[in-house]
């Protein structure tokens, strides 16, 4: 097998929450691959912590409140970008990996061109000069399929859609051909069918530039289609990784189960829509046990009590952090 | 100075600083008194309010003179300080110390006042174009814009000079009457955004006329950019008496105001600056004072404001 | 773009007649002018006739509120009591020394202050913006005129740096080459210009440093630093570029805030501008001087306004787009 793109460690990142709430443990002890032109799916409910996941893997955390801990490992191209110089972290952010953010509204500055924008990465990594930087900038507009490239770049983000912006930030993110791009929930915000849109280009490009794509997202439907390999979050650690088929095959963890369920099937009878019960506990207070207990279906003594590593299933490629996959009887006992 | 004058000092020191610490203490039980204490200049900023809030009602007690008595006008002229007179002697043999001491009376009860003229019209003016919108809004709120593009100062200096002799209360309700613009348009965006919310609704579904929906639910929920505005409010009107009373149109002598302290001492700057620093520095204080504390209230007032 | 100015430029007239409208107002309604039957200060009988002649007292108020109109319009603001000489005139000598003190004060204020907001921002919460944080707290704290007799005392009178006051050297200024009375005349506006600077400086510093911060704490900031922008492009280009909007709007406060504090400052440096022909006149109840200086103060401010304005629709593609 060909050496990881990127290699997380048992990432930590905690948040000091500032109003006496104690400490966040958004991200606590993940770890995940990527390797060169795949794309990997990081699914989760809302707040388990996909966010801080990419944002701690170009140290984007705003510290204070947040820290990522000692021990946590960010390999690169061999090196750690935890322990980088900010130079050569600078040098890498944009360039090598680049990033697509969940708000397209506010992500974009307010008062510049959106052909500046596009062109900042260019003018900053290869020092373009402005006329180079503002063809480059129409180019990538056109890339990412925007009528008009030419007149566009003068525009400002307040002059587009929604859907418009996300292709910004696209081109935008695309300008240094990137070796690795993290995309956070890049269509949530859109409707839905420009979030489709949006996935079908994220899609040719990626084959048309051959980068590896680390596609974060709530929707499962979204990762059936387009992901290799899916990573589940849950409550700031990673609760099951396995290829796509074979998650959608055999899920080995109940919360995955939950998500698959909420997901609308076009091929089978009308089940009713059954979202997982109860709700993501808080960040400065995870549940003792296994994390997911106090919703699991299947939870018993044990899972109150002890942690649940990382089991592998036995299928290669395929782990999930739950008793159930040493004690399978308990699933048919229930279910 | 006496020892009894120096004992009440220190009382009013002590009582000011432990009036703080026990308002601190009951404060961190909420989490807006935590977040405003959380201000490092709050807590010394209320305590040096207290202290002269205290000192100007006790101004008896403290001051050892009569703030207007011209001691010895031969022989403690333009004194500088000493244990007699701490913040010296002015050029008409006053002792400067008594008069900082009344003149904080003044000024502080001017500031007062006049802030409390300005919020009350503000607050009215800004609840009604707020509550009422259509035209009601556009007309005083382009009176407002009117308001606002006037030069205060210069609006005052043409009154004080048309009217000889302004009296106290009528220079007070003008402070305030010319001070209320900024504090409507904040009432008024909050009353905007109060007004749609349920109670209100609930309340006129009851039959509440305007008036009461205004004043019982309206204005009470608007009360936070209020009592920040009044906060900040008061040290523009402090600095504004000052410069009214220095030109010598503000309060009228033989009354002490920190202003016209400086308006009566500063020709003798090279001789006696102690008659012009020290009432000059009491303003600075305060009014530092009032903006650290405004700021403070402000972020704790403000639920939505992020903790920085 | 053209409607929104000609509504920014509506409101500045409204502003100026408004004042217009309210001297008309004040000088009527007060005692001691020729309005008032039984007024108890017995006017200069010259002085009488003048205003009679001016305001045309004998025909009803609306006529005579036309006139008065028309006569301003036409520049004609009446004659000094004090000084027995147009007030326009006394005006037009005074206004330029004025707008040479605000416009130097102008610079202080905005470079200092802009320089310190920015750099209390990038050092947030550290040691460095806190100190600076207290020392701008006590400067924007300070009575204007009581920093100038401070600086007065200390660099004046002490330290003798610079002159106590005036424009030139009373003296030495005429025999001077012109390097010399260009240098002259900086050595005069220094104290006068620091004295209104710093204290704008303090004030444009705290409301500079809370918008670089708000400006800081926004999404597109990350947006930068993830496109591998150096910490000094993000703070300089892109939060700067977007704290610069409200700055403008501050430009538009400064201006009253300096033609109030040059009242003041203009009578410590006895600098002969408008404030301080406005505070003498006050001293001698010489009222066509002062609701001249008044009338002069809102168009000034009006203009300011009107300029702040102009610079925020070239600055933000929000408004320059959208009206086009
Ligand atoms: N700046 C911050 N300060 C404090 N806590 C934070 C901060 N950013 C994130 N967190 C905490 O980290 C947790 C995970 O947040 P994150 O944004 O990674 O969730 P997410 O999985 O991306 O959710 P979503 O689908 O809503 O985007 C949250 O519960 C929040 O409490
Ligand atoms: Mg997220």
């Amino acid at each position: 097998m060909t050496e990881p793109l990127l290699r997380v460690r048992d990432l930590r990142t905690y948040f000091v929450t500032e109003r006496g709430a104690g400490t966040a443990r958004a991200v606590d002890g993940v770890s995940f691959d990527i390797f060169p032109g795949e794309t990997l799916g990081i699914v989760g409910e809302s707040g388990c912590g996909k966010t801080v996941t990419s944002l701690s893997i170009l140290r984007l955390i705003p510290e204070p409140p947040g820290h990522i801990r000692p021990g946590s490992f960010i390999e690169f191209e061999g090196r750690n970008l935890l322990t980088l110089a900010p130079k050569e972290l600078r040098a890498i952010r944009g360039n090598k990996i680049a990033m697509i953010f969940q708000e397209p509204m506010t992500s974009l500055n307010p008062v510049f061109s959106v052909g500046d924008q596009i062109a900042e990465a260019a003018i900053v990594h290869q020092g373009l000069s402005r006329k180079a930087a503002r063809a480059r900038a129409s180019e990538m507009l056109k890339l990412v399929g925007i009528p008009d490239p030419e007149e566009r770049v003068d525009h400002y983000p307040h002059q587009l859609s929604g859907g418009m912006r996300q292709r910004v930030m696209i081109a935008m993110a695309l300008v240094c051909h990137p070796q690795l791009l993290i995309a956070d929930e890049p269509t949530t915000a859109l409707d839905v069918t420009i979030q489709a849109q949006i996935l079908e280009l994220l899609d040719r490009l990626q084959a048309e530039l051959g980068m590896a794509v680390m596609l974060i997202t709530h929707d499962l439907g979204v990762v059936a289609g387009t992901v290799d390999r899916v990573v589940v979050m849950y409550a700031g650690q990673v609760v099951e990784a396995a290829p796509t088929k074979g998650l959608f095959a055999r899920p080995a963890h109940p919360y995955t189960e939950g998500l698959m369920a909420a997901v609308p099937r076009l091929d089978a009878p009308r089940a009713r829509l059954h979202a997982i019960p109860g709700q993501v506990p808080a960040a400065t207070a995870w549940p003792a046990g296994c994390r997911f207990h106090p919703r699991c279906p299947f939870a018993w003594e044990k899972c109150r009590v002890e942690e649940p590593p990382l089991f592998d299933t036995g299928v290669p490629g395929h782990a999930a952090r739950c008793w159930l996959v040493t004690e399978p009887a308990r699933r048919t006992a229930k279910a | 100075m006496t020892p009894r004058t120096w004992l009440a000092l220190l009382a009013a020191l002590t009582v000011a600083i432990a009036a703080v610490a026990l308002l601190r203490r009951r404060a961190a039980r909420t989490p807006a008194g935590r977040e405003f204490f959380r201000h490092p200049p709050a807590a010394p900023g209320l305590a040096v309010l207290g202290f002269f809030a205290i000192v100007a009602i006790g101004a008896r007690l403290v001051a050892p003179y009569h703030p207007a008595a011209q001691l010895d006008i031969v022989g403690l002229q333009n004194q500088a300080p000493s244990w007699a007179h701490p913040l010296g002697t002015d050029t008409f043999s006053r002792d400067t110390w008594s008069r900082l001491v009344f003149g904080a009376r003044i000024s502080l009860a001017v500031g007062a006042l006049a802030m409390l003229v300005a919020v009350t019209v503000g607050s009215i003016v800004g609840a009604m174009a707020g509550y009422f919108r259509r035209w009601v809004d556009a007309v005083l709120m382009r009176t407002v814009d009117v308001g606002l593009a006037i030069p205060r100062l210069f609006l005052l200096l043409m009154i004080a000079a048309l009217w000889e002799g302004l009296p106290l209360p009528v220079l007070v309700l003008l402070i305030g009457l010319t001070g209320w613009f900024g504090t409507s348009r904040l009432v008024r965006a909050e009353v905007l955004s109060v007004r749609e919310r349920d109670f209100v609704a609930a309340a006129r579904a009851l039959g509440a006329g305007p008036a009461r929906v205004i004043f019982r639910h309206v204005l009470p929920n608007a009360a936070a950019p209020i009592i920040v505005s009044a906060a900040l409010g008061i040290g523009n009107v402090l600095l504004l008496e000052a410069g009214l009373s220095f030109l010598g149109i503000g309060v009228q002598p033989p009354l002490p105001s920190w202003g016209n302290m400086i308006g009566d001492g500063w020709r003798q700057l090279a001789v006696a600056p102690w008659a012009t620093l020290f009432p000059g520095l009491a303003i600075a204080v305060v009014v530092m004072a009032l903006n650290a504390v405004g700021d403070a209230l402000r972020d704790a007032l403000d639920p939505r404001r992020e903790v920085t | 773009m053209t409607a929104w100015l000609m509504r920014r430029l509506a409101a500045a007239i409204a502003g100026v007649w408004a004042v217009v409208t309210l001297t008309f107002l004040l000088i009527h309604l007060a005692p001691g002018t020729p309005f008032l039957p039984g007024a108890e200060r017995p006017a200069d009988p010259a002085v009488i006739a003048e205003l009679r002649a001016r305001f045309g007292l004998d025909r009803p108020l609306p006529a005579q509120y036309v006139s008065y109109l028309r006569e301003l319009v036409r520049g004609n603001l009446g004659v000094s009591f004090a000084r027995r000489r147009p007030v326009a005139e006394a005006l037009v000598e005074a206004i330029p020394n004025t707008l040479v003190l605000a416009g130097a004060a102008l610079c202080i204020d905005f470079l200092l202050g802009l320089a310190l907001g920015i750099y209390q921002a990038a050092r947030a919460r550290r040691a460095a913006d806190v100190v600076l944080g207290n020392a701008t707290l006590f400067f924007s704290s300070v009575p204007t005129f009581w920093l100038g007799l401070v600086l007065l005392l200390v660099f004046g009178q002490w330290l003798r740096w610079f002159p106590v006051g005036g424009v030139t050297d009373p003296v030495l200024y005429s025999s001077l080459p012109w390097a010399g009375k260009v240098a002259d005349r900086l050595w005069h506006l220094a104290l006068p210009a620091l004295t209104l600077g710093v204290v704008g400086a303090a004030g444009t510093a705290r409301y500079q440093r809370a918008a670089m911060l708000e400006a800081l704490g926004q999404d597109f900031v990350r947006t930068a630093r993830a496109k591998g922008a150096t910490e000094r492009r993000v703070l300089l280009r892109h939060a700067l570029g977007n704290a610069l909007l409200p700055f403008i709007t501050l430009f538009g406060l400064a201006f009253p805030f300096l033609l109030t504090g040059a009242v003041l400052t203009e009578t410590i440096f006895a600098w002969p501008g408008m404030g301080r022909l406005a505070a003498e006149a006050i001293a001698t109840r010489d009222y066509p001087m002062v609701t001249a200086a008044a009338l002069v103060a809102a168009v000034m401010v009006a203009a300011g306004n009107l300029l702040a304005d102009l610079l925020l629709a070239a600055a933000d593609p929000r408004i320059r787009v959208a009206s086009e």
